[in-house]
């Protein structure tokens, strides 16, 4: 399948279709979430701002699971050279960037009520703000390097430095006494939470992974024009 | 039935789902006009390649 998907051509041909294929089963998926979401009745607990929690939590999923995509095409493209592996870790920096500032904005915004403050400097919300620096620093050093290849060696090391905070960021909550909870839904004995809860976030949880899959195939698109686009130019020119 | 009031949190949980829908929105705005800015220059480029 990589070997697949790495032939530009073939690439492009094949994300034409995909990516609005994704970006209708995300949308789908956002309807049906939010729905059940707000049908659902309020926690005994954290009264109505337990909805938070359908776009919370996505937002957090997504924010590694991007920088995954980002640390794995950084990987391909350091060791294999492949110029589509470069493009795909440049195209999932400012999504992941973007799901991690929301995952940020709605924990404090969450947390405020709940646990009577926006911010504290505990494991797991200082690791998501690494993750977070991570990101903007990846994406400052891209534009910062004027040669294209000197700036995705550079950026996929940076990459790969970064990926050591995934698993800090996900056990966290186990390896440190944190004010954020431990994992509901991915944890040995399953899910710590009722259906009426569970289906909605798993639904947000699928719509956001579709939005991030068609969006990241939207924006390599726009990479490998934007390579096509120079090379076009300096033959023009000559 | 959708239960919209969300009494006392309507401050936290309202701006929560505001923040999403604009920034989700402007992924999905850049993302879509990147490649359409691309594409027209490629297809620009194209039109203008000196004949072979």
């Amino acid at each position: 399948m990589f070997a697949a998907l790495a032939n530009p051509q073939r690439f492009m041909a094949l994300s034409r279709w995909f990516a609005p294929l994704l970006g209708a089963g995300a949308v789908a998926c956002a309807l049906a979430g939010l729905w059940l979401g707000f049908a659902a009745p309020e926690d005994y607990q954290q009264g109505d701002t337990v909805r938070m929690m359908f776009i919370h939590v996505p937002a957090a999923w997504l924010s590694m699971f991007a920088y995954a995509c980002l640390a794995g095409a950084s990987f391909f493209g350091l060791v294999f050279r492949h110029p589509l592996a470069d493009a795909a870790a440049r195209a999932a920096a400012p999504l992941g960037a973007g799901f991690t500032f929301l995952a940020l904005l709605t924990g404090s915004l969450w947390g405020k009520p709940m646990w009577g403050t926006w911010w504290v400097w505990d494991a797991r919300l200082t690791s998501v703000l690494v993750l977070f620096l991570f990101y903007l620093a990846y994406i400052a050093l891209q534009a910062a390097i004027e040669d294209e290849t000197k700036a995705a060696r550079a950026g996929a090391i940076l990459a790969l430095v970064g990926a050591v905070n995934l698993p800090i960021v996900k056990f966290s909550v186990d390896w440190w006494s944190t004010l954020h909870q431990t994992a509901s839904v991915l944890r040995a004995g399953g899910p710590a939470m009722p259906a009426v809860y569970l289906a909605p976030l798993l639904l947000m949880g699928l719509a956001y992974t579709l939005t991030f899959g068609a969006l990241w195939q939207v924006r390599v698109r726009a990479e490998v024009w934007r390579r096509r686009a120079a090379v076009l130019q300096l033959r023009n020119a000559g | 039935m959708l239960d919209l009031d969300m009494g006392k949190y309507a401050a936290f949980v309202w701006p929560s789902f505001a923040a999403s829908l604009v920034v989700i929105g402007w992924m999905v705005a850049d993302s879509l006009l990147r490649a359409r800015k691309w594409r027209k220059a490629v297809e620009r480029l194209e039109q203008d390649a000196p004949p072979r």
